[in-house]
């Protein structure tokens, strides 16, 4: 396959940064679509050039750390799939492919196609925890009996990977649905509800000052999620917040 | 209570609350209004009696109003904040048709046209019912308000001003009824049945409005 690419290229976040065109040929289709840019940065490093920077870890779908706008869309054209899982099966010969970092006040462009989401951790230092000591010592997590539907809607919320497509896919970069998984996790467990109110309240704060947008539920980041987070966790974290602050 | 005030979900609480108000208001409106079309002289009782109790006239209208400013002005102060969300550089290729609804992601140019609509409804009707009763100070009249409306439809360009505003209102409605319910935490096993509620809701009652218009433009009072 011969592909032509557009790549935001960025010196570092200070700088301007713009599209930059490369061609590149025999991209085998069983390629995944990081092994593509590798195959990129090889020719790019053999010609002396900077290779373009960007984020992978795991490489497996679970880290979250691969974070690339793909033709428009986070994690490109398939649906619950990070980059790392995207193959480049998903496109034809000939095809032009627009790559471009996440958009958004709260994760400023670091280098090329790195974002800084800090912020993220900032949101989950605000509340994301439980004080309760589970270790067995004096009190054992498992002897406390949790309804089934419970257990999986909070190991629903959980498996939130952090990796910011909400924000990248929502036209107002809302963080609601990384932020209201977070609360949820832990909103739906007995475990969680000592610290259930200051949570929600902390959460949404740091979410705030970070500058992330409202959230217009246009649905979005459901729609783009690789793990398929649901806007039920939107709905929830709206309830746990109002109760919260009226309560005081 | 200060740290509701500031925060981003109260904003969210105020759009839903305020939009639930104002759906509540249309399905007033359009009772009284269909009542023009089956029967004029129940339209005129319910017209007056609008236009003259003090607790329509001196509590319900100024919260009406409160409602429809409190509405767009936050409508406003969200799409600022939420365009100032994406930061200074935009992306080159965004598919938003891909994951949202046209209407979802056009709230705001819906409520413009809504709103825009809202200033021609307040001069044809509400500012001409204050001259009438408060600069003119003029005679009640519990039998002219049929004739009146009738009169109004009577230019085709305001008929079709008005159909094309109801088109928009049904868009606006299509995405912000049902989403009200969502920005108030409610998503569970309900959320199905509000969701056809609110879209039926969305199509029958700018339907019926623009029924309204028309009707009384192909049947104008001859005298």
């Amino acid at each position: 396959m011969k592909i032509y690419l557009k790549i935001w290229r960025q010196k570092n976040a200070n700088s301007k940064g713009n599209m930059v065109d490369y061609t590149l040929e025999g991209v085998e289709e069983d390629m995944s679509f990081l092994e593509m840019l590798d195959v990129l940065n090889e020719e790019l490093i053999s010609k002396g050039e900077e290779p373009v920077e960007f984020d992978h870890d795991c490489r497996e779908g679970i880290c979250g750390t691969c974070s690339l706008m793909i033709n428009g869309r986070p994690h490109g054209p398939e649906s619950r799939i990070t980059v790392c899982q995207l193959h480049m099966r998903s496109f034809n010969d000939g095809d032009t492919i627009v790559i471009e970092p996440w958009r958004a006040k709260a994760f400023p462009v670091i280098k090329d196609l790195i974002v800084d989401r800090t912020a993220f951790d900032r949101i989950q230092q605000a509340g994301g925890y439980i004080s309760v000591n589970t270790s067995g010592r004096p009190v054992d997590a498992n002897a406390i009996p949790i309804e089934k539907e419970m257990a999986d809607n909070s190991f629903a919320a959980a498996t939130c990977i952090g990796c910011g497509a909400c924000v990248a896919a929502c036209k107002n970069a809302s963080a609601m649905l990384f932020t209201a998984a977070k609360v949820s996790q832990f909103a739906l467990l007995p475990q969680g509800q000592v610290e259930a109110a200051d949570r929600v309240q902390n959460m949404v704060h740091q979410m705030d000052l970070e500058g992330f947008g409202n959230c217009t539920n246009t649905g979005a980041c459901e729609v783009e999620c690789p793990k398929g987070i649901s806007l039920e966790n939107i709905a929830r974290m709206n309830r746990e917040f109002l109760s919260a602050t009226v309560k005081g | 209570m200060s740290g509701l005030i500031k925060s981003s979900l109260a904003r969210k609480y105020v759009m839903a609350l305020s939009g639930l108000f104002l759906v509540i208001f249309l399905v007033l409106h359009v009772t009284i209004n269909l009542a023009s079309v089956i029967s004029p002289d129940f339209f005129n009782e319910a017209s007056h009696f609008m236009g003259y109790n003090p607790l329509v006239q001196f509590i319900m209208q100024p919260v009406l109003i409160a409602g429809v400013i409190v509405h767009f002005v936050m409508g406003f102060v969200l799409e600022t904040q939420n365009k100032k969300a994406r930061g200074s550089v935009g992306y080159t290729s965004y598919k938003g048709s891909a994951n949202a609804s046209w209407v979802s992601r056009n709230m705001i140019y819906s409520g413009l046209v809504v709103l825009a609509f809202l200033g021609l409804h307040f001069y044809d009707f509400w500012i001409h019912e204050m001259t009438y009763k408060y600069v003119e100070f003029n005679d009640q009249d519990p039998t002219r308000y049929y004739a009146e409306t009738v009169e109004k439809f009577a230019p085709f360009w305001r008929t079709i001003l008005y159909v094309i505003s109801f088109v928009l209102l049904s868009l606006h409605l299509w995405h912000g009824f049902a989403s009200s319910f969502q920005s108030m935490g409610v998503n569970n096993k309900y959320t199905p049945g509000i969701k056809k509620f609110a879209k039926a809701f969305a199509v029958v009652v700018p339907l019926a409005f623009a029924f309204i218009a028309l009707y009384h433009h192909l049947n104008p009072i001859t005298h």
